[in-house]
């Protein structure tokens, strides 16, 4: 007999009001329903939240590993791309 | 004279409360032999949540049971020390485990069930016994939507998971029986406004679970004169194992904390 894994879910969790989702791990389910209800049980038993996203992590575009040079490293001598680097004149003060 | 004061408990009253207690109690004993047996983690996780669903209920409506009593009973020696012949459970908890399908059909019926009880215990002339149905209504309707898209899912799924669902609710049909059978306390509770007489939910129930299990392509077993006793304190034998197993711990060492 054929063996057919269940999709693979990334689940978000909003902890309260006003923050954000934050992703806090995946589940195996056969649908978006049974999704939520397992994403429920397995990260929210203790009231760790109030809002639940479930995403197939198949829908999910994720960049390349391999591509981190080209993507990340440019960003590394490029100092004066930080709110820091500037010295602001005393008038401006409070910014 | 007035009318007499709700603060007299009746043993029909107590009865009531017991029974649903010990309904509670028992479901979640069998679902919590689930534990690390489930299919796959995400279930072993639901169904251990539900059983702890289901084992804080009967400790809610055990302990009111005790007090309802008067006789310094509290929920550990209601739950852990009685014997077979005084609990109070309908035969349909139970039934031991067998397949998730079975787990799953049994957790729909009795949820069902549970559903439309709770929503109108809400409304009870006992304070204590509304406010765990309020809380239990919604552990309830979780309950309903997880067994009952497993119902669904199993019974409209492969051939091998829709020939496992049919049989089981084949088997557990006829003890649903017992659910609406006609007696006594429940006459006495519904007058005292304690609660509905279980047979006044069958109608209902009927026709939420027959939606289900029609969307599921499940074939319902006809109804057959089949009685089963749980509620009035005559179990199959299976309770007693059950018994066995959940009593042994207390039973070995009185009073432990841990």
């Amino acid at each position: 007999m054929e063996r057919k894994e269940w999709p693979l879910w990334e689940i978000f969790v909003r902890s309260k009001n006003g923050l954000d989702h934050k992703h806090c791990g995946s589940v195996h389910a056969t649908d978006a329903r049974m999704a939520l209800q397992v994403a429920r049980d397995v990260y929210t038993r203790r009231q760790e939240g109030v809002s639940i996203w479930a995403v197939r992590a198949e829908d999910i575009v994720a960049s390349d590993p391999d591509a981190k040079p080209e993507l990340f490293d440019p960003a590394e001598d490029k100092i004066y791309r930080h709110p820091t680097f500037y010295k602001l004149p005393d008038e401006v003060d409070h910014m | 004279m007035g009318a007499p004061a709700m603060t007299q408990t009746t043993p029909a009253h107590l009865e009531y409360v017991l029974r649903l207690g010990d309904a509670a109690l028992i479901h979640g004993q069998r679902l919590s032999e689930w534990c690390g047996h489930a299919p796959v983690l995400e279930e072993d996780l639901a169904l251990a949540n539900m059983a702890l669903d289901f084992v804080g209920q009967a400790r809610m409506l055990l302990s009111h049971a005790g007090v309802l009593e008067g006789k310094g009973r509290d929920e550990d020696t209601l739950a852990f020390l009685r014997h077979e012949g005084q609990y109070r459970n309908p035969t349909l908890c139970e039934m031991p485990n067998t397949d998730f399908a079975h787990t799953m059909i049994k957790g729909f019926l009795l949820g069902s069930f549970n559903l439309l009880m709770w929503s109108r215990l809400c409304g009870s002339s006992d304070e204590a016994l509304a406010a765990i149905a309020a809380k239990s209504l919604k552990e309830a309707r979780y309950h309903v939507e997880h067994t009952g898209d497993w119902v669904i899912r199993l019974g409209d799924g492969t051939e091998e998971s829709h020939r496992r669902a049919q049989a089981a609710l084949d088997m557990l049909w006829p003890y649903t029986n017992e659910l609406f059978a006609a007696n006594p306390t429940d006459d006495a509770a519904a007058a005292a406004g304690v609660g509905p007489a279980w047979s006044d939910l069958a109608e209902d129930w009927e026709k939420a679970v027959l939606a289900v299990l029609k969307h599921a392509t499940l074939t319902v077993p006809a109804r057959t004169p089949f009685q089963s006793y749980g509620k009035f304190g005559r179990h199959s034998e299976h309770l007693g194992h059950l018994l066995a197993v959940m009593q042994h711990l207390p039973r070995s060492f009185p009073g432990a904390t841990w």
